[in-house]
């Protein structure tokens, strides 16, 4: 009995163990960045091509560049706001380094070693490249900043436990790209799968909020609760790649319909990329493969 | 009984007629401007992507009818009641309601843009593309505030 007692106990010891290890933040290792310089006109383009500003811009400010946040993100698990991320030292992410910045877009995890909630979408930056990183951190620098505090996001029991999403990322967080790519197709998938996000909302979700790789870009629910996100694979899709990278550039539709919802915001920032990119995307696009 | 039936019927004919209800002529008034937008849109922009040939009397025709059409006056194809949460067969949010002097300047600056490709659609396909540009910025911009997703 005492032996089973015993057992018992380790087993549990064990298991907090396992639960604590599993749910712990993980961090980058800083030595990626020691040698690296920034460079605040190509983390421009970082920064437009991940769509920062198109999520933490306060919502309805005709200036898209002061990021105070505050725009509201509903979800089957709560009501999230984004935050300021404006280079205000209290209240936005002035007094980041570059590693709590790789640490917060890669990792999904706060200067103070909170978890962030995966409404951020760090499991596709995940991917980012170190300069990258490290250019889009000099960039911040140079928008405005803004004084006001973020909102705090209305989430309820359980969800607010903030260790569990240590147990979320454990299911979901993956640093593999989900699709082939050969060297003329890396850009493309560095854009889409990574920077751009897209998946984020294309690609519908599992109940616990995890993304369906299996229905990858198949289509899915708008979170925000109207209407349906479209699907951009082939049973679904029929346009063609210069169909795609024009919509990206000029938000027409083939048949001359325009970009609506948020993906107008994500047009804004195609637009303002090379028309190389816009093709990199269509291609990737084009050989999505049906669900 | 029979009279039972018959008014079971006439209820079930009426039912089925509600539920199939016309879309109001201003809500279809609206959509056709929207289509004949998008069809000379189209002509303008199959020239922009290189697409199709540039021909600038066919340009130019297109980029005057975008300007006739901006010229409608929209107040009487927006009646109060005419949005996606009190009839079915359009995207048009409630919150045009809320701010028409806005969603009013929205259709001006699709006005702007119109002339301004009025202005150079005859003078080369060149020019066509940053025109594009500028009236489709006029549409994201209204569309993301004021109309549905599908």
């Amino acid at each position: 009995m005492r032996g089973v007692v015993k057992l018992l106990a380790a087993v549990a010891v064990i298991g907090a163990g396992v639960g604590l290890w599993i749910t712990a933040p993980d961090r980058v290792d800083p030595e990626r960045f020691s040698t690296l310089t920034g460079d605040a006109a190509r983390g421009e383009t970082i920064f437009t091509a991940a769509g920062c500003a198109s999520c933490h811009h306060e919502p309805k400010a005709e200036d898209k560049l002061i990021l105070t946040g505050g725009m509201a993100f509903p979800s089957d698990f709560g009501t999230f706001y984004a935050p300021n991320i404006s280079p205000d030292p209290d209240q936005g992410i002035g007094g980041w380094s570059v590693e709590d910045l790789a640490n917060a877009v890669t990792r999904g995890v706060s200067p103070k070693g909170q978890h962030y909630y995966p409404a951020f979408p760090y499991t596709s930056y995940a991917k980012m490249k170190d300069q990258d990183l490290v250019d889009l951190h000099a960039y911040l620098q140079t928008i405005p900043a803004s004084a006001t505090p973020s909102k705090p996001h209305d989430v309820g029991f359980p969800f607010n436990i903030r260790r569990s999403l240590g147990g979320w990322k454990f299911l979901f967080f993956s640093e593999d790209w989900v699709t082939e790519a050969n060297a003329e197709q890396e850009r493309g998938r560095y854009l889409v799968e990574a920077l751009a996000h897209c998946a984020e909302c294309h690609t519908p979700r599992n109940a616990l909020g995890g993304l369906d790789k299996s229905r990858w870009m198949a289509g899915a629910p708008n979170p925000s609760g109207q209407g349906t996100i479209p699907a951009l694979t082939p049973d679904k899709l029929d346009w063609s790649a210069e169909d795609i990278a024009y919509y990206l550039e000029s938000g027409f539709t083939p048949d001359y319909d325009s970009v609506g919802g948020h993906m107008a915001e994500v047009v804004d920032n195609f637009a303002k990329l090379s028309a190389e990119d816009r093709i990199a995307v269509a291609a990737y696009v084009k050989a999505l493969t049906a669900p | 009984m029979t009279k039972t039936f018959a008014t079971l019927a006439a209820l079930a004919v009426l039912t089925a007629s509600a539920a199939v209800a016309e879309v109001p002529q201003e809500v279809k008034a609206r959509q056709g401007q929207f289509r004949i937008m998008a069809i000379n849109l189209g002509i303008l922009g199959g020239m922009a992507k290189g697409a199709v040939e540039y021909d600038a009397a066919k340009a130019q025709a297109a980029a005057d009818s975008l300007v006739a059409v901006s010229m409608i006056d929209q107040a009487a194809l927006w009646p109060e009641g005419s949005d996606n949460m009190a009839i079915d067969g359009t995207r048009a949010q409630p919150n045009i309601w809320e701010n028409m002097d806005d969603f009013a300047a929205s259709w001006a600056a699709f006005g702007e843009g119109a002339k301004a490709m009025q202005a150079a659609a005859g003078t080369g396909r060149e020019a066509l593309g940053p025109n594009m540009g500028k009236i489709g910025g006029s549409c994201k911009g209204c569309h993301d505030s004021y109309r549905a997703p599908q």
